[in-house]
């Protein structure tokens, strides 16, 4: 039993697990080389232990996630996470079918990070947490995992492949195919999130960028700066006008821009997957690329990708022959919307319509791990003839969170539906966001919970269409 | 956990969602924000009205199994941690503002509200609530009430107990009872409010408040002073005491302290300033400017390096809320910290400062020193590594004296964060045997079976008084 009159006994008796109980309650047994305990022995050995140790419980990072604010439940927080993470590698707890859901449960959004004042890399806790479980785990919905081996194996690390499936895709979109499909009820076949999904997806592309518009692009007057443009997979394949428009954008605010064409996926939705080692080598191919483009700054347009990118320097921190290089990369990183608002000259946006009223969705991963919530409404706020309403809560994941709303549909159902109220009060015409993954899940808000005035657009192509078009529409009249 | 039988009865209560004794549940409610000290329950309950939280008692007593209230979790005194086991009653359901009353300026409410969406809705109404305790975006009202927590505002407003007018609240026999109310006078009998309010949940489960609201001031004006001696900083604030001046904010933040402040928030503060005081004071605008202006006279005339004055309500706010964030960012540092809570009378607030200095530098510790400097509040917060058993063997050594110097120095062993498991073998050295008798047959009277948050205020043993060698 725990000696009340020694804190200090407490503490250090609390960290094993027998000593603690009071009333008789076993931590939940397993058999010697059980799948638990050897799950059990891999986090011991992946979890970081001092970033749990350094978890002081005071609990500033519930009011910040969402999870928590869905359900009330200290387990579904991020303290309770990471007690619970911490519980299983001081053997006071198995991680149990439960644990490995509740690790799923977290939409790694990252909300709790700028939170917590004894700045606990919760990131880096989970992600260890999801190698160690995807590496043993028989708990997914039975279709989640031979999906993952697709996609992550064998389509996300080949851009060829993410193009024949863009090709596929158009084909399918154009050639009546998808009519048909949807008029024959096929649709119905796939859980109704998906086929959701599908109704809003943009048309693909067969081609991307650098098959569009090749891969070179000078700056329009002096240039200020070489960048690397990270084009992303999904953007590629799903809104290659809008990576074309991003350069653009770059070229016009004086900016020369290269596309390497030997880059790869970014590797993010591997590692919030827990498919690490993956995400290493995608990072690797990706340090080689824009090493050898010889860039001030790699620019990407997708908060998701541009953290990972952002964080290489920790995923390879093991690795010595890469360490140097990652870091590298991580430190010229940046969001489209800093690198125009700090180093870039800009035109001065303006609406050819009626007054507008825009608001904005963060990127959870551009706003927590990138820290960049300023720079994309600095740019708003510049467009003439445009009023910037904040939303309530705009900083709150809207349930996307990579595959999230694909694996964890309830969850995210239910926090998209609580963000679409929060926009439907803003009662803007655009709704813009920084981040194909929320671009879509807020596409999918408007079409079901919107009031159809709202439309949801990349912040890219908002700009674009009142940047570019103007600058050389004022160039035409002056000359 | 408990016998089938008994979880049965518990289940038909509140329902199977809302009683869990799955290893997850119980591995959650097995800590609060107390560093080192970790136990589990047998299970964890979510009331949603008093009837049931009534219901649960009931049945809780008839078992002789002990029942923990919990609010965030986020006391600092091992309050929450089920130390014998039992069942963790988790309030969070029972968040409602039941009613503001305009007239009578009070507000009933139920305790799992968070403290901060209630002051902001009584600000949306144009009155104020005072206690702001650092943690007030995620403890409760009922957590508040249990601790008699207290805030950056308690020099001038008072602490929790000060706003609590009347509670409604359940015993360990089921049985509800009704103490105070709208009232601003009642002396019909023993204070019962008075002594629930800092009870720590070992006389009953709160289950509703009726609290009183203020008009909130009309003007502010925040202000820090910064000092290259800390001695100097630590005698200004028993000066502007002296002085007659009571600023509603008045805090203590030393070197350290600022430095991990300035990390986490960005302030741009000096780093080369051995302490700083900020300081609030607030009322008529005409009152607010001469006591402002007096107190920088009292900070220049004691060697401050440097006054400023917030140009703007946000550089204020954002002043505040680094303050606020002090103990946690000091967990920056090392990886456990362990804050404590020792007060003493406001003009030993120099006197105290230094042997909190001394204390640490014989014990070999880092002690970083904030808090409510004017209430002679202080926080003196030793940032060490649970892992290192030795090391930790030398803080406790430490603020076992801290204590003893606060006591000797006519101050008391916690200000605000209540004694719980923490500070129990050392409440003796508070209250004396005799003060220690007459508690412990008050909550005969309450809970005569011990159920109520067992092992917390009265310890075991008691720890003997430390004989300090000075020098
Ligand atoms: C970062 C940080 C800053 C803090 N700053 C301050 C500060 O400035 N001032 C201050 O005073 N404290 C402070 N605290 C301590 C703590 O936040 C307070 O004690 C707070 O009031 C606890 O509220 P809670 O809802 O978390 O209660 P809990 O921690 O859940 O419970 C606290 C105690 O109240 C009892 N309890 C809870 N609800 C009920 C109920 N309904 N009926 C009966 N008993 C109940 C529990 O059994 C326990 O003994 C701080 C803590 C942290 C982590
Ligand atoms: S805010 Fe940070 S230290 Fe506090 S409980 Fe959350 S993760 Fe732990
Ligand atoms: S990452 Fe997001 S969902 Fe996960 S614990 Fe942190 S705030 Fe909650």
């Amino acid at each position: 039993m725990v000696k009340t009159e020694d804190r200090l006994t407490v503490g250090i008796t609390s960290a094993t697990a027998a000593n603690v109980n009071t009333h008789g309650t076993e931590p939940a047994c397993s058999s010697p080389r059980s799948p638990q305990l050897q799950l059990a022995g891999k986090l011991k050995l992946r979890l970081d232990e001092d970033q749990l140790t350094n978890c002081m419980r005071c609990g500033f990072c519930l009011p910040a996630c969402p999870t928590f604010r869905e359900t009330g439940i200290e387990a579904e927080s991020p303290r309770g996470r990471i007690a619970l993470m911490k519980a299983v590698t001081d053997g006071l707890m198995m991680p149990d079918q439960s644990f490995e859901e509740q690790m799923s449960h977290c939409l790694g959004c990252r909300a709790c990070e700028p939170a917590c004042p004894a700045d606990v890399k919760y990131g880096q806790l989970i992600e260890q947490t999801r190698e160690a479980i995807e590496e043993h785990t028989e708990s997914h919905r039975w279709w989640v995992k031979p999906l993952r081996q697709v996609v992550f194996k064998q389509l996300f690390p080949h851009q060829k492949r993410v193009r024949l499936l863009g090709g596929a895709m158009q084909l399918y979109q154009q050639s009546g195919l998808r009519k048909l499909a949807r008029s024959a009820g096929v649709m119905k076949l796939l859980p109704a999130h998906l086929s959701e999904m599908e109704q809003v997806l943009p048309n693909a592309s067969s081609k991307g960028i650098v098959q569009k518009i090749g891969s070179h692009h000078p700056a329009k007057g002096m240039k200020i700066a070489t960048v690397g443009m990270f084009r992303g997979c999904l953007m590629d394949m799903l809104f290659t006008e809008t990576n074309i428009k991003t350069v653009e954008l770059l070229t016009e605010a004086g900016f020369e821009v290269v596309i390497p064409d030997t880059q790869a996926c970014c590797g993010a939705l591997h590692a919030h997957s827990g498919e690490t080692e993956d995400a290493r080598s995608l990072a690797r191919k990706n340090i080689a690329a824009f090493q050898a483009a010889g860039v001030d700054y790699i620019v990407s347009n997708a908060g998701g990708c541009g953290a990972i990118l952002s964080e290489y320097d920790h995923l390879l921190h093991e690795d010595e022959q890469w360490r140097e290089g990652a870091v590298w990369l991580a430190k010229r990183v940046v969001d489209i919307s800093d690198l125009l608002i700090r180093s870039g000259k800009l035109a001065t946006a303006q609406t050819k319509e009626q007054p507008i009223r825009i608001t904005y969705q963060d990127s959870c991963h551009l706003r927590n791990v990138m820290r960049s919530a300023d720079a994309p409404r600095k740019l708003l706020r510049e467009v003439s003839g445009a009023e910037f309403v904040e939303m309530f809560e705009a900083d709150r994941c809207c349930g996307s969170a990579g595959t999230y709303n694909i694996v964890q549909p309830e969850m995210a159902g239910g926090l998209l539906e609580r963000k679409m109220e929060h926009a439907n009060a803003t009662k803007a015409h655009y709704l813009l966001t920084s981040n194909p993954g929320c671009l879509l899940q807020m596409k999918l808000g408007a079409a079901k919970h919107g009031d159809g005035q709202m439309q949801v657009q990349h912040i890219v192509d908002f700009l674009h269409e009142r940047l570019v078009h103007n600058s050389s529409e004022k160039a035409k009249e002056q000359a | 956990m408990l016998q089938e039988t008994i979880r049965q009865q518990l289940i038909a209560i509140v329902g199977s969602d809302f009683y869990k004794d799955d290893p997850q549940s119980l591995v959650t409610h097995s800590y609060d924000g107390t560093p080192m000290l970790q136990a589990l329950p047998d299970g964890v309950i979510y009331p949603a009205s008093t009837e049931q939280v009534s219901a649960i008692m009931k049945v809780l007593n008839t078992h002789r199994i002990p029942v923990i209230g919990r609010g965030s979790g986020t006391n600092l005194c091992g309050g929450t941690v089920p130390v014998e086991g039992g069942v963790v009653m988790v309030m969070h359901r029972m968040n409602r503002i039941l009613e503001v009353d305009l007239e009578n300026l009070v507000a009933i409410v139920q305790p799992g509200l968070i403290t901060k969406s209630f002051i902001a809705h009584v600000e949306s109404l144009g009155l104020f609530y005072p206690p702001d305790p650092s943690s007030m975006a995620i403890s409760t009202i009922g957590g508040n009430i249990a601790e008699c927590s207290g805030g950056l505002r308690g020099l001038k407003y008072g602490t929790t107990k000060d706003y609590v007018l009347g509670l409604e609240a359940v015993l360990a026999s089921g049985e509800i009872i009704r103490t105070g109310g709208k009232l601003m006078k009642d002396v019909a009998g023993y204070d019962l409010t008075k002594l629930l309010v800092g009870s720590e949940g070992t006389l009953a489960i709160i289950t509703e408040a009726t609290l009183k609201l203020v008009p909130p001031p009309k003007y502010k004006k925040t202000m820090l002073a910064m000092y290259k001696d800390l001695y100097g900083a630590a005698r200004t604030v028993s000066k502007i005491i002296e002085n007659r001046i009571i600023p509603s904010t008045l805090e203590f933040l030393d070197n350290a302290t600022v430095r991990v402040v300035d990390d986490f928030a960005k302030l741009g503060l000096p780093l080369d300033m051995e302490a700083i005081l900020l300081i609030e004071q607030d009322g008529e605008t005409e009152m607010v400017e001469r006591d402002i202006a007096r107190i920088e006279e009292i900070c220049r005339s004691e060697q401050a390096h440097s006054v400023s004055v917030a140009e703007s309500p946000e550089e204020a706010l954002k002043l505040l809320t680094a303050r606020r964030s002090a103990f946690t960012a000091l967990a920056r540092l090392r990886p456990t910290t362990i804050l404590e809570d020792a007060t003493v009378p406001r003009s030993k607030i120099a006197e105290m400062v230094l042997e909190i200095n001394r204390i640490a530098h014989k014990h070999q510790v880092t002690i970083c020193t904030f808090g409510h400097a004017g209430d002679g509040n202080l926080h003196p917060t030793a940032t060490t590594d649970a892992r290192d058993k030795e090391e930790i063997h030398r803080v406790e050594a430490a603020f076992e004296e801290i204590f003893e110097a606060a006591i000797r120095l006519g101050g008391t062993i916690t200000g605000e964060h209540g004694v719980g498991l923490v500070k129990s073998p050392y409440l003796e050295w508070k209250v004396g045997s005799a003060g220690i008798e007459v508690m412990k047959a008050v909550k005969q009277a309450f809970d005569p079976h011990h159920l109520l948050n067992p092992g917390k205020i009265f310890a075991k043993q008691s720890r003997k008084r430390v004989v300090l060698q000075h020098g």
